[in-house]
This record gives C-alpha cells, sequence and structure tokens, in this order.
C-alpha cells in the first residue's frame, strides 16, 4: 500500500521541483511557481475565500447533478424500456446532445438572471443527456434473466422497477454518473466566469481582472484539479458497494 | 432407500401438468419456423421428468411455454386444470446461469419472493432453505464470492421457498465442471425426495436424465415432436453400472440417433 503512494507522490515533488526551477531560471514568463501558487492559496484560505468558493462552487454542481438525475434517469430508463418511446424520443435527444452546455449561456442568463440559477441550469443541461443516454443503454444490457426471474416471482411494475430494475442498471448508471460528475464540474467553472460573482471560476475570472493576479489564477486551477478529484473519489467510494455495484465483484 | 414410483401413484390422482397439442411457430423475417408440433404430456404431481433432444430442438422453447413465459400458437398446457397464461410464483423456472440476482446476498436472494411474508416467518423459510441446499455460513455472502455450484443451489432454494408446485430446470448444470455435475445431481434428488415437488429438467445429457427421472420425454429435432417416453424404472439410489441402467441409457441413446461408440 505504502509503495503504491510512494511513486506518485516523488513524481508530484519531481515535477514541481522542476516547476519552480524554469520559473526562476527565466524570469520572463508570466506563470507564478509553485511557491507563490501556495502563498495565494494560504491567502485565499486567510481571508476566508477559499472555503466559500469551494462550498459556493459544490453547491451548484450538486443541485445541477442531483437535478438532472432524478430527471433524466427515470426519464432514459422508461424510453429504455419502452422502445417505442426511445425511436419517438431519438431524433431530438441527438440534435440537442451535441450542443455544449456553454451555448446556453445566454439563455440561462435571460432566464434566469445572474445568479444560482443560471449556473445551476447549465449543469442540469450538461448533466441531462449523459445520464439519460447511459440510463438508456443500461436498461437494454440488463441480462433478460433477471427481468424473466422478477416476472416468475409474481413483482407488481412498482416493485419490478425498485427490486429488479434498478439494481440491474446500477453498475452501468454509477459509471456514467461519476463521468458525468465530471463534466458537472467542468461546466461549473465556465459558467461562474460568466453568469455569477462567488465560486472558484469566478474566482479565475476575478483574479486576471483585479490585477493580473495568476498566482491566485493558478492557485485556483490547483483547487478545482483537487476538489475534482475529491468528488470523484466519492463517486467511486459508492462504486466500491457490492449491493450497488455487483458487477465489479462478477468475473 | 428405494422409494415408491411416484409416477404410478400419482396416476390415481390424477395429472399435475397436461400439455394439449401444443404448437409453437416462429415468424421471423416473413417466415414462419415451427418449433413445437403437437406435443401432448401429462406429468403426475411429484413425477420427476426430464426432457432430452439434439441441441436446438425445442426442449427450453417447451419449457418456457409450460411455464408460462411463451405463449403457444396452438394448444394448451393446463396445470391442476387450471389454463396456464403467463408465469407464477406456483411455478419457478431456474436458469442455467446468472439466474441469481447478484446485487443481494444469499439470504436475500432466498428471501426475494417472501416480501408478502412476515419477518420472522420469512427469516425462519431462509434459513430452512439455507440448509436445505447446505449453505449454511454463506448466509450473507454475494454470489460473486460463490462457486458455480453453490449459486445453483442458491437458486434452487429460492425457487423452492416460494413453495411452488412445479419447479422447471433449464439445463441447470449445463455450466458447470463434470464432478460437480455428478454431486448437484445427488444434492437434487435429495432434495426432491425430501420436498417432493414436480420436477420438469432440461437436459442435453443422457446420463443425467437416466440418474434422475422417472420419465424421459424425448423430442425429435425441428419442429420437436414427442419421439418417445422412456420410463426409468430403477429404484433411487440408482446404480450406474447396473445392467438395466446400461440398457435404458443405450435406448434413449439410440431414440437420439446417436452411435454406441465414438
Amino acid at each position: 500500500m505504502r509503495r503504491g503512494w510512494l511513486r506518485p507522490t516523488l513524481f508530484i515533488v519531481l515535477l514541481l521541483a522542476i516547476w519552480e526551477v524554469s520559473v526562476r531560471t527565466h524570469p520572463g514568463l508570466i506563470l507564478p511557481g509553485p511557491i507563490a501558487v501556495a502563498a495565494g492559496i494560504a491567502e485565499l484560505i486567510r481571508h476566508g475565500l477559499l472555503v466559500k468558493y469551494v462550498v459556493a462552487s459544490v453547491f451548484r454542481v450538486t443541485w445541477g447533478f442531483v437535478l438532472a438525475c432524478i430527471t433524466a434517469i427515470p426519464l432514459g430508463l422508461a424510453l429504455g424500456w419502452y422502445r417505442r418511446g426511445e425511436m419517438a424520443f431519438n431524433p431530438l435527444s441527438q440534435i440537442l446532445r451535441p450542443i455544449s452546455p456553454l451555448a446556453w449561456i445566454p439563455l440561462a442568463i435571460l432566464w434566469f438572471g445572474v445568479g444560482d440559477l443560471s449556473s445551476i441550469f447549465l449543469i442540469f443541461v450538461g448533466c441531462f443527456f449523459p445520464l439519460l443516454l447511459t440510463a438508456m443503454s443500461a436498461v437494454h444490457n440488463i441480462p433478460a434473466v433477471y427481468v424473466r426471474a422478477g416476472r416468475n416471482f409474481g413483482l407488481s411494475s412498482t416493485a419490478f422497477v425498485g427490486r429488479v430494475l434498478y439494481p440491474a442498471v446500477m453498475p452501468q448508471l454509477l459509471v456514467g454518473m461519476r463521468v458525468t460528475m465530471g463534466i458537472a464540474w467542468l461546466v461549473v467553472v465556465a459558467a461562474e466566469m460568466i453568469a455569477v460573482n462567488s465560486g472558484l471560476g469566478f474566482l479565475i475570472d476575478d483574479a486576471r481582472n483585479a490585477g493580473n493576479r495568476y498566482d491566485l489564477v493558478v492557485a485556483g486551477m490547483v483547487v478545482i484539479g483537487g476538489v475534482g478529484l475529491l468528488l470523484d473519489l466519492a463517486m467511486r467510494s459508492l462504486e466500491q458497494m457490492k449491493s450497488f455495484n455487483w458487477k465489479s465483484s462478477e468475473e | 432407500m428405494a422409494l415408491a414410483q411416484p409416477a404410478v401413484a400419482a396416476i390415481k390422482s390424477g395429472f399435475k401438468l397436461h400439455a394439449q397439442q401444443l404448437g409453437v411457430v416462429y415468424g421471423a423475417n416473413g417466415k414462419s419456423v415451427s418449433a413445437l408440433e403437437e406435443i401432448n404430456l401429462e406429468i403426475a404431481d411429484g413425477e420427476f421428468i426430464c426432457i432430452v433432444g439434439p441441441s436446438g430442438c425445442g426442449k427450453s422453447t417447451l419449457l418456457n411455454v409450460m411455464g408460462g413465459f411463451l405463449a403457444p400458437t396452438s394448444g394448451t398446457v393446463t396445470i391442476d386444470g387450471e389454463r396456464v397464461t403467463g408465469p407464477d410464483q406456483r411455478r419457478i423456472l431456474v436458469f442455467q446461469e446468472r439466474g441469481v440476482f447478484p446485487w443481494l446476498t444469499v439470504e436475500g436472494n432466498i428471501g426475494f419472493g417472501l416480501s408478502k411474508l412476515r419477518r420472522a416467518e420469512r427469516e425462519q423459510r431462509i434459513a430452512r432453505y439455507v440448509e436445505l441446499v447446505r449453505l449454511q455460513g454463506f448466509e450473507r455472502s454475494y454470489p460473486s464470492d460463490l462457486s458455480g455450484g453453490m449459486r445453483q443451489r442458491l437458486q434452487v432454494a429460492r425457487a423452492l421457498a416460494v413453495n411452488p408446485d412445479i419447479l422447471f430446470l433449464d439445463e441447470p448444470f449445463g455450466a458447470l465442471d463434470s464432478i460437480t455435475r455428478v454431486m448437484m445431481r445427488g444434492e437434487l434428488l435429495r432434495i426432491w425426495q425430501q420436498e417432493r415437488r414436480t420436477i420438469v429438467f432440461v437436459t442435453h445429457d443422457i446420463d443425467e436424465a437416466v440418474q434422475l427421472a422417472d420419465r424421459v420425454v424425448v423430442l425429435s429435432s425441428r419442429p420437436a415432436r414427442i419421439q418417445e417416453i422412456v420410463t426409468i424404472d430403477i429404484p433411487h439410489p440408482r446404480n450406474i453400472s447396473a445392467p438395466r441402467y446400461l440398457e435404458l441409457r443405450d435406448e434413449l441413446l439410440k431414440q437420439i440417433g446417436l452411435a454406441y461408440e465414438i
């Protein structure tokens, strides 16, 4: 276990050292070194901004993501189950899907104004289609045996959905949810640069506008990476649960 | 340990399952393929029936029709005089592979069909069937932690727990290695003798059929008809090198059209 950590840590330390050395030997570069960035993060913590901005961003991501989950997943499951519904819905989703969530920014501001609601909406849009498609394909991949066994034991439709359909699609849904969480985190940063005045995206934009504080810009980037990693780890810990993700333990 | 012949005993009390003039025609790409034709079969209560036939002949189709999973194109299946129109808890189908729910533990699987029972009763029933299929100590294990043979035993336990009249088994040991398969036959016979359910067992293994069945139904190649029904008049436990065993086995091999030597 220890050795597993040792190599990546050494590698990161090495990269940081190279970064610091190259920044110092080329003063013309407008790039802060890791020490300056660390100082920037420390400054943000001192002013209480770091926690505030992280909380603001995570708050928006959570809302957008959860709203997308509770709408897209049931809809996707239903469409996947009733193939005719899927055929009817398919052209619409194929057209809407390739539109970047960022393209919705003007409309989002028009509808919801500058504020949390717009960025939550943008995250929702960015998460909706990946989740919808994941749910549809997850239904298609349910082994027929589970469906037949479920029917054999005389389950009502509601019981069937809760006791066979959901658990059967869960492993594939979890993978899709993890990928989508990554998308949500990408979208929130972009949304915050335009639609709000708090959060990590806002921090980056603000640090540049207000006096070219590139140490804070990079500090913001580092924090985004760190929080993104933590969110991914949280999703992964869901995948560790056997009753959820039975597939990971199947051969 | 010799058992009374249930086939004979049950004839007096009437038939459990009655298939009349069953036919199944599949329509695919405008062409219709006949899978089953003129199947007439009567199965006695408590009887152990094996269905054998060349692979792809329609054994599983017949099982699915009798279980109510597939509507026949013609003919009817009645169980206890009641017409079969769909799947039902009173007759459970056991699949060859992946039949247990991998997201539930052993207990969860056995209790799957018991949600209407009160908690104490359900737990009692689960404990009883855990014991019957000898999975004690694995109650909290997930199927992925069990061997193939244990998973099939679990599937049988889940089926029996809901107290069905008939078990339909679709090549249940087909995916197991040959040693496990032999042991599983012994287990199934023990369970059958203890629980006394009607069993309809599809297999492509002639030895399996002769070792287990009261009667063996031989299907012809497509479209499947009943070619012959062979009564296995040897009491359990069966000696698999006894002359009568070998005679019946040869008879079945001949029915299926296989040579004696390879």
